[in-house]
């Protein structure tokens, strides 16, 4: 005898969240019940396999029906056609625009498109996560990045307030955006120690203080593109390792200062002026769509690298960024301080974030 | 013209794209009442749109208003080719036409299409000014309530109960119609959705003329069914109990209504201060044979069955053989006084399965009657006299069955039809009983006035001055001033026999009632009817299933019908059996809300019984059950039978612990021995149809108490004996019963759920016998009922309340099981006794802790007003909240320019996602009469409904599991945008009468018909009450002005 049809449907919409996180992660309906055996769910409450099956067949269609309605997640909320708690809601939406570490560091910075789409084969041998959650984690970033690419105001918000997830994953969201829309590199080798929680830090920072949104609130503001004047501007910062009597200048207060303070002055003081034309460098090119996919790169490569090959602790890191740039505001010559705090600010921070193992 | 009914379309939403180019929809609304039509404009290029009409108004006279539903229409424009419609709302405006209930429906309806289920949702307005009209021809019954509930609605008195009332109309069935026989889906199943909503309002307009004839002004329990019989049409008929009832005004004094089970008492003596005064009556119970079987062997047109007329002669004022005792001379008084009030009704019938106290005097037991019939096609629609003749005959037969039992009355009554092809089975059944005279009177009928002037003082006044503290003041003055012998402080009366001892209708074996010592009882009792709240119970209640399929042979017309009759008695005979070994197996002695439905198919019939069993202390602790083999001398045999013999007692006593049943063990001399010869029991159930020809096995009974026999004589006994023992116990944690009360639970926690689940099952590559058959039901069933405890664990410590399963056979072959229950978490660490408050801290916290594991709405107990009251001043927080997801109110719609709502909500900033303030209020539905913790402030109306929903898509939408899946939460949501438009946030009652489901794989076809039914009602949680007393009518009426608030 078996059976061709059965259902179970609640008023208030029956959601099993360890089903529901098995469906998430792409597992089919055999697979799900196996993992669910080994969980060993059948020996506290005295089912048989068959109520299993039907069960977790039962939910996922479930899932499959309400999936439509978190594609946009508003319409969830006001949809009537489930009955399901707030608390519930938040919960469905939060899981399902979560996304799994492995797989966003490999998606991170590149274009969401049909190619990457394609790609999403390899990326899922690569990292062992089901095709099917792949996708979903794809489809879900270009989603999102879909609404609000062309959007005013704050990227966050907008993120929060059409997918309605909370403060923390709206975050990530506005990180992955702002990466893919940039495009910035961080997939080479090099760049496999930094998390994406790393990239989401430095994403903030150079959204809070780099894009356009970040100088006023006007409200034609663009969170996603980086304030293009701004980065013509950096040009100008040149001028503090092209002449040579500031960068000397320069060279000095910061190794004055750091004197006794800093476990590495040697290193510091024999590398000062790489490490200084590094970071100018790094602002003067932004103008480059290429050298702003390379940030990243550049930043590990001109500065982490030789630092850690110095053994510099985090402080030393730390001390010595201060007073970089807060050393630039006494040197007399240098006139552009606003501009010069606005790109160190953000840089020094990136670094802080970025210097780990 | 005596009304006018107004309409307003304020907005849509969540629209389907309907124009693929632009990726939008240029929607307009068609608004059609009777003959008339509305359109509003065309709202371009929007999913969303913003039609803020003009009130649309329909002059129209009340019959129209009753019938008609209200049909909006949302379509697509189209300049170049024909509109395309997006999908249609009927609404049903009868709610609006009696002032009591709701005074405007406003809200969110969804869309829905028969072929692509809901599509978008649109906002409506609805308002009905009635004009008084005073033709006395009306034909109009406006003003007549209606509710599907089976008891007297909470926050009503019944004044007087009036009796049956029955109507039924038939149509040509639409979809059988089509001349050409080419069938457009989409026109065919709305204009059958048209014509049953059409059809409903007709008949509840003639139930209502019924009502008002018979001077009362509302109907209790009421049941509309459909009977889709193909080619010949379409039947719908109802059934109901007409009453007067009384609005009780003051209703923030009224005990909370959650649970009638909270007034039981295990065992209440002396601590219940006012409890079970009534059951004034004579000493007149039950029997447990109860069964009067009689399946009619009629089929066709003949004459139904030869036994009825026999036992019409009445027992009553004979005065019966008890008649010398003590309450010999009242009971004859009082049978004639309910015989002179019955006397005039054709079928002295109640479709309440609970009833006042002090109604129910005494239960005689179930009598039940099927008749087979073939059905040709009705040629004048407007007099379906074959059909009436049918349920005549039937209704006849029940009330003579009733009389053969001493009773006057039929209660708990029920009507139900099997079809397959020609042949139909229509059934019904009820509980004979004995009611009380004085809810039946009126003031017209000479013989009963002067009793009920006697006892008016005791109760209509006290009534009134009280202000209603209980539907009924006890009357214990009433009570003595009938001179009733006893006024049975044990609730025992209803349990006392109806009949004559000594001219029983059946072989019965009677004791002296458990309780009161002076009555006679039945050993065991049969009802159809709920557990009346003053009964006395031991332990806890659970659901008792008989299962049973039986082959038969295809056939046609007569020949079929034929032996369906033939087989029908060896079905009720067998399901009867079942359900008596089951309940002894249970240690139990009585059976509540028994329901037995026979389904029929090309080659088979099923039957299933569903009860709950109780123990009840008035009658005796039920034997055991003894196993004996026919062939002695043979070891092997005898250990087998021995070894089975130990499982079954083993299972008693497991039960009895599992059901806390610990009945205090009574002296024998106490109770003393009223029939000499007690072990003449033993076999009566068997003696039934078998000659009872070997008396040695009554040697078996063992002890003081007689022992059922089983006989194992062949395989089947043997099935038998197995398919007892196989019925698993529910897990720990969980109870079930069929009935609103389960007994010996009343800590119910606000935690339900309701749920529908729908099995179909194949019986491919099966050798078809009836023991596979019976094998193969019988897992179906207890595989879905393990399912739920499955799906539902979370919800432990839970009792799953009003199972209630159907089964039908839609091909050959295949069985459809569908079950709808309502699971409701109960504290089981508190107390039996222990005061309101505390509970609802305790669930309080317990929400708050583990809310992530609630199945259900625990914030609602703590938290977010905004979810639980709907019509709470928050209705500002809720605008701002519509205006920053992107859907503007609808009022704002007009000040607004025409951006796009996205565009506009994006102005908007705002820091916090909006998860946490829904802007849906919750629905609760409960197929139970009450809402646990909670009480029901308003009845808003009847919640009828009928969807059909087709695919020609059926792979693509998940195959008939996702097909069926969407549709039943398609309904439910269609049930709550209705309840909610009304202004309500509960529907009781609430029951799925039909779910026809036919699909056919290779054409990737399905379709599926559900009627739902249900009162819309207001509720107030206890813990909201305590804080504001008076919650008075108000804030219903606010959604009038808030068209388009998001509340709906």
């Amino acid at each position: 005898m078996t059976n061709d049809l059965d259902i179970f449907v609640g008023n208030t919409t029956l959601i099993d969240e360890d089903v529901y996180r098995l469906w998430l992660d792409g597992f089919s309906v055999s697979d799900a019940v196996t993992l669910r055996l080994r969980s060993g769910i059948l020996e506290q409450t005295g089912a048989t396999v068959d109520v299993l099956q039907s069960d977790t067949m039962d939910h996922y269609r479930t899932f499959h029906m309400l999936e439509r309605l978190l594609h946009t997640p508003s319409k969830l909320i006001h949809q009537l056609h489930f009955q399901i708690p707030p608390s519930r809601q938040a919960m469905l939406i939060e899981r399902y625009y979560a996304f799994d570490e492995s797989f966003v560091r490999e998606v991170l910075g590149k274009k969401l498109s049909k190619g990457t789409k394609k790609d999403l084969d390899d990326i899922s041998t690569k990292t062992n996560i089901t095709l099917k959650s792949c996708r979903r984690q794809f489809d879900n970033f270009k989603r999102v990045f879909k609404v609000v690419e062309e959007m005013r105001g704050s990227l966050v918000e907008n993120i929060q307030q059409h997918f309605l997830l909370s403060d923390r994953l709206a975050r990530y969201y506005a990180a992955i955006v702002f990466f893919a829309n940039s495009r910035f590199e961080t997939g080479k080798k090099k760049l496999q120690f930094l998390t994406f929680e790393d990239f989401a830090y430095c994403a903030e920072q150079m959204i809070e203080n780099w894009t356009l949104g970040a100088v006023d609130s006007n409200v034609d503001d663009m969170d996603v593109d980086l304030d293009k004047e701004f980065l013509q501007e950096l040009k100008e910062l040149k001028v503090l390792i092209a002449d040579k009597d500031l960068l000397d200048v320069h060279k000095s207060l910061v190794c004055t200062s750091l004197r006794g303070k800093i476990s590495v002055y040697n290193e510091m003081e024999a590398n000062f002026k790489n490490l200084s034309r590094a970071l100018v460098n790094i602002a003067s090119k932004l103008t480059h769509n290429k050298d702003v996919r390379d940030f990243f790169i550049d930043l590990v490569e001109k500065f982490i690298e030789p630092c850690k090959s110095d053994k510099w602790t985090l402080n030393d890191v730390r001390l010595f960024l201060t007073q970089y740039m807060t050393s630039a505001h006494t040197v007399d010559a240098f006139r552009h301080q606003a501009l010069w705090d606005r790109y160190m600010n953000t840089i020094k921070s990136c670094l802080l974030k970025m210097y780990h193992d | 013209m005596p009304g006018k009914l107004k309409v307003k379309i304020v907005a849509g939403r969540h629209l389907p794209v309907m124009d693929r180019a632009s990726d939008l929809t240029d929607a307009f609304v068609e608004v059609k009442f009777g003959n008339t039509t509305f359109k509003t404009d065309v709202y371009p290029k929007s999913l969303n749109p913003q039609w803020n009409s003009e009130w649309f108004k329909f002059e129209v006279d009340d019959e129209d208003l009753q019938d008609e539903p209200l049909q909006i229409t949302v379509l697509d424009h189209d300049t170049y080719s024909a509109n395309d419609a997006i999908g249609k709302v009927y609404i049903d405006i009868d709610p609006l036409l009696y002032s009591e209930a709701a005074t405007v429906i406003s809200g969110w309806f969804p869309i829905y299409d028969t072929i692509h289920g809901i599509r978008g949702e649109i906002n409506v307005v609805v308002k009905v000014d009635l004009f008084n009209d005073l033709n006395r021809f009306r034909q109009s019954s406006c003003g007549v309530k209606f509710f599907c509930t089976t008891s007297i609605p909470k926050c009503y008195r019944a004044v007087v109960i009036h009796g049956f009332v029955e109507e039924l109309v038939v149509n040509e069935d639409p979809e059988y119609q089509w001349i050409d026989r080419i069938r457009t889906p989409r026109a065919s199943n709305e204009a059958r959705q048209r014509l049953i909503s059409l059809m409903s309002g007709e008949l509840q307009r003639k139930i209502g003329l019924k009502v008002l004839e018979m001077r009362g002004n509302a109907v209790v329990g009421y049941l509309q069914c459909f009977d889709l019989e193909g080619e010949s049409g379409l039947v719908v008929r109802a059934i109901g109990t007409a009453c007067t009832l009384d609005k009780i005004s003051n209703t923030a004094f009224l005990p909370a209504c959650n649970s009638p089970s909270k007034e039981m008492k295990e065992i209440p003596f002396n601590e219940d201060p006012n409890p079970n005064t009534h059951s004034s009556g004579p000493s007149t119970p039950l029997k447990n044979q109860t069964y009067s079987f009689s399946p009619s062997k009629s089929y066709s047109r003949q004459s139904s069955s030869s036994d009825t007329d026999l036992s019409l002669t009445p027992k009553t004022g004979m005065g019966s053989g008890s008649a010398g005792k003590e309450g010999g001379p009242f009971k004859a008084l009082l049978r004639q006084q309910t015989q002179t009030a019955l006397e005039q009704r054709e079928f002295p019938f109640f479709t309440l399965t609970a009833f006042p106290p002090g109604f129910l005097v005494h239960v005689g037991g179930v009598v039940s009657a099927r008749s087979v019939k073939l059905l040709d096609r009705i040629h004048n629609p407007d007099e379906p006299e074959t059909r009436d003749a049918w349920w005549a005959e039937i209704r006849q037969e029940i009330k003579s069955h009733a009389k053969a039992l001493g009773c006057h009355a039929v209660v708990g009554y029920s009507e139900s039809t099997s079809i397959c092809e020609e042949v139909c089975i229509l059934s019904a059944s009820g509980t004979a009983a004995v009611l009380n005279p004085r809810f039946l009177q009126d003031g017209t009928m000479e013989g009963c006035l002067e009793q009920r002037l006697s006892w008016q003082p005791g109760f209509f006044s006290i009534g009134s001055e009280k202000g209603e503290v209980d539907f009924f003041p006890q009357n214990q003055d009433s009570s003595s001033l009938l001179g009733t012998e006893e006024t049975s402080p044990l609730g025992c009366g209803f349990c006392h026999i109806p009949y004559d001892e000594l001219n029983m209708p059946f072989p019965a074996h009677l004791t002296y009632c458990y309780n009161c010592r002076k009555q006679k009882v039945p050993d065991v009792l049969f009802t159809t009817i709920d557990l009346p709240t003053e009964a006395m119970v031991i332990g806890k209640g659970c659901l008792i299933q008989a299962r049973l399929c039986r082959l038969k042979k295809k056939a046609q017309a007569e020949a079929n019908a034929t032996s369906i009759s033939n087989l029908l008695p060896f079905m009720e005979y067998e399901v009867h059996t079942q359900l008596m070994n089951k309940l002894k197996l249970k240690g139990m002695n009585a059976l509540f809300g028994l329901r037995i439905q026979i389904t029929v198919g090309e080659n088979m019939l099923m039957g299933l019984a569903s009860a709950t069993g109780v123990y009840l202390t008035a009658l005796p602790t039920p034997g055991g059950i003894q196993i004996a083999g026919k062939t002695p001398n043979d070891g092997t045999y005898e250990q087998h039978i021995s070894h089975m013999q130990k499982k079954i007692n083993d299972t008693i006593a497991k039960n009895k612990e599992l059901y806390d049943i610990n009945p205090p063990e009574i002296p024998e001399e106490i109770i003393g021995s009223p029939f000499p010869e007690p072990r003449q029991r033993s076999r009566l159930l068997r003696s039934q149809s078998e000659s009872s020809d070997e008396v040695m096995e009554l040697d078996l009974s063992h002890g003081k108490k007689d022992a059922f026999v089983l006989e194992i004589d062949d395989t089947d006994a043997m099935e038998d004996v197995h398919s007892l023992l196989t019925d698993v116990p529910p897990p720990p944690g969980f109870y079930s019963c069929n009935t609103e009360i389960m007994p010996g639970i009343n800590n119910w926690t606000s935690d339900i759920q309701m749920f529908t689940s729908v099995r179909v099952s194949r019986l491919s590559n099966i050798n078809l016998t009836n023991q596979t058959l019976n094998k193969n039901f019988n897992d179906l069933c207890e595989n879905l009922l393990k399912s739920l405890y499955f799906k539902l664990r979370s919800m432990i410590p839970c009792c799953l309340c009003h199972v209630n399963f159907t089964v039908a056979l839609p091909e050959d072959e295949v069985i459809q099981v569908t079950v709808t229950a309502v699971a409701i978490t109960f504290d089981k660490n508190q107390a039996l006794q222990t005061s309101q408050v505390p509970a609802a801290e305790k669930t309080l916290q317990r929400a708050s802790t583990d809310n992530e594991e609630q199945l259900q709405f625990p914030l609602e107990l703590c938290s977010d007003p905004l979810v639980s009251q709907p019509f709470s001043p928050a209705k500002e927080v809720l605008e701002n909240a519509s205006s920053h997801t992107g859907i503007p109110a609808a009022q704002r719609a007009a000040s607004l320019d025409k951006a796009s709502p996205l565009a506009e909500g994006h102005l908007r900033h705002r820091s916090i996602p909006s998860c946490t303030n829904s802007s849906v209020s919750v629905v609760k539905m409960t197929p139970l009469s009450f809402i646990p913790r909670a009480k029901i402030t308003k009845y808003l109306g009847i919640i009828n409904m009928f969807f059909i929903r087709e695919t020609t898509s059926l792979r693509e939408e998940g195959g008939v599991s996702g097909f069926l899946h969407a549709f039943i939460a398609e309904v439910f949501a269609m049930v709550r945008a209705h309840v909610a438009a009304l202004g309500g946030n509960a529907v009781v009652s609430y029951i799925m009468k039909q779910c026809v489901f036919m699909e056919n794989p290779n054409k990737n076809q399905a379709q599926c018909l559900i009627n739902v039914s249900g009162d819309a009602v207001i509720v107030v949680r206890e813990s909201e009450l305590e804080m504001v007393p008076v919650q008075p009518s108000a804030p219903v009426s606010q959604p009038t002005s808030a068209g388009g608030d998001v509340t709906t």
